[in-house]
């Protein structure tokens, strides 16, 4: 680890760009754990179930540079399930229940894109970050070709798979752009080359991107900047109380349990 | 089948280590070919029939003062594998007797070209298409390039699901990443 060349300022705010995308990987990815053994069709439940795992194994790798760069004797397991509901710093998008195959699919190719951008913008400074992200965005190649062939296919269907997929869009659009916020510390962050354009040019980018897919489908999703970056991040609702307790309850019921 | 289990493997810490109860009298001089040909009997546990080194995980082998020193490449990031990999290196290398650390790097990222020929053979062998791009999978029952790719996604996170619409046998392909 070579976190001795961080200066102190830049240090916080890595560590909390590092909480925003570990927080995001792991509650995206036990939300869509809750499809296993109950997806459409079998083959869907295997890739949601392999997706899920993914964005767990992202996050745990996450935490563990957290956990390095913090030092604070507090390791990936302890960041990721011992906080309160409001210590986590995911992005708004993923405060929604799960609901139906639509809305998943709608929540999936918004962080999916999202992600994508903001993936594209770490810079290759710091290496633990850099060599992580290079292996994750081979992982979440196929993320994006599973959820660009749902949005395709329910978009196309017509009927109900299009009316839903188009209203789960455009419910979750005024939040899709908490993705792309980062609560405290770019300027250090992009003095450093740790990312290597604000995030407001991802989110241009992203916007372009999103249009350019959706366009073609006869879509078009209106995605303004998130106003408030902290607010972006805080203030989470019941549906991510319900989604702490499960993803809680064992290191709750037993104190620092390992499985 | 991932089971919720799986889903809910916990994180690896980034090194383990063993240390020889017993410290030889004599140190016997040892080379990174030994220590290869030692890690060539530690398999993938799903895949018994493929070594980690035909895998391609094997990324360095380095002998210090100190002990023994690995470098392995997980082939996802979230591979809940790699517990029992890493133990299962500690176990092979015990008869070397020096005090050994294996550790996960990113700084390589594995990729399924890694896979030496053999191994290639061994997957193919026990059922397996070794990785490839879609286009270019063939059947390993009966090498038909007549495939069809039901889903990216298999039973674990490294491999994909594929039809011989020849030999009408489901298989699974590695992805490749």
């Amino acid at each position: 680890m070579t976190a001795t060349r961080i200066s102190p300022e830049t240090a916080t705010a890595l560590a909390a760009f590092l909480l925003s995308m570990a927080d995001d990987e792991f509650v995206i990815g036990f939300s869509d754990s809750e499809w296993t053994g109950i997806a459409p069709i079998l083959e869907e439940d295997v890739a949601m179930s392999s997706i899920a795992q993914d964005e767990l194994g992202h996050a745990r790798a996450l935490y563990e540079l957290l956990a390095a760069l913090l030092d604070d004797g507090r390791d990936a397991d302890a960041l990721a399930y011992d906080r309160e509901p409001e210590a986590y710093r995911h992005a708004g998008l993923l405060d929604h229940p799960r609901g139906d195959w639509a809305m998943t699919m709608a929540r999936r190719f918004l962080y999916d894109t999202a992600d994508d951008a903001r993936l594209a913008s770490v810079g290759e400074v710091w290496p633990p970050l850099a060599e992580l992200i290079a292996k994750v965005r081979r992982e979440e190649r196929y993320h994006l070709m599973h959820v660009l062939a749902w949005a395709d296919r329910l978009a196309r269907a017509g009927g109900e798979s299009r009316a839903r997929f188009v209203a789960a869009l455009e419910m979750l659009a005024p939040d899709a752009s908490t993705v792309l916020t980062i609560p405290e510390g770019e300027a250090a962050l992009l003095d450093a080359g740790i990312i290597t354009r604000p995030m407001s040019a991802a989110a241009a980018a992203w916007r372009a991107e999103v249009a350019a897919i959706l366009g073609p489908l006869g879509i078009t999703l209106t995605l303004e900047p998130a106003a408030d970056a902290v607010a972006a991040r805080t203030g989470h609702g019941d549906a991510f109380r319900w989604l702490w307790g499960e993803f809680t309850s064992v290191r709750r019921s037993e104190p620092g349990a390992t499985w | 089948m991932v089971t919720a289990a799986a889903l809910r493997c916990p994180a690896p810490t980034t090194a383990a280590t063993t240390t020889p109860t017993t410290t030889p009298t004599t140190t016997p001089t040892i080379d990174g070919a030994a220590v290869r040909d030692l890690l060539r009997s530690v398999h993938d546990p799903e895949i018994p029939t493929i070594s980690i080194v035909d895998l391609g995980i094997v990324e360095s082998v380095a002998i210090t003062n100190d002990g023994i020193e690995i470098e392995l490449l997980p082939t996802f990031v979230g591979c809940p594998a790699l517990d029992i990999i890493r133990g299962a290196v500690l176990e092979a290398l015990v008869p070397l007797g020096r005090p050994t650390t294996v550790e996960f790097t990113w700084r390589v990222p594995w990729t399924s070209s890694r896979i030496s020929p053999l191994g290639r053979e061994r997957l193919a062998a026990s059922g397996f298409a070794p990785p490839a791009e879609p286009a270019d999978v063939r059947c390993p029952y009966c090498a038909s390039a007549r495939v069809a790719m039901d889903s990216a996604f298999g039973p674990t996170q490294c491999r994909s699901l594929f039809y011989c619409r020849d030999c009408r046998q489901p298989f699974e392909a590695f992805k490749p990443v």
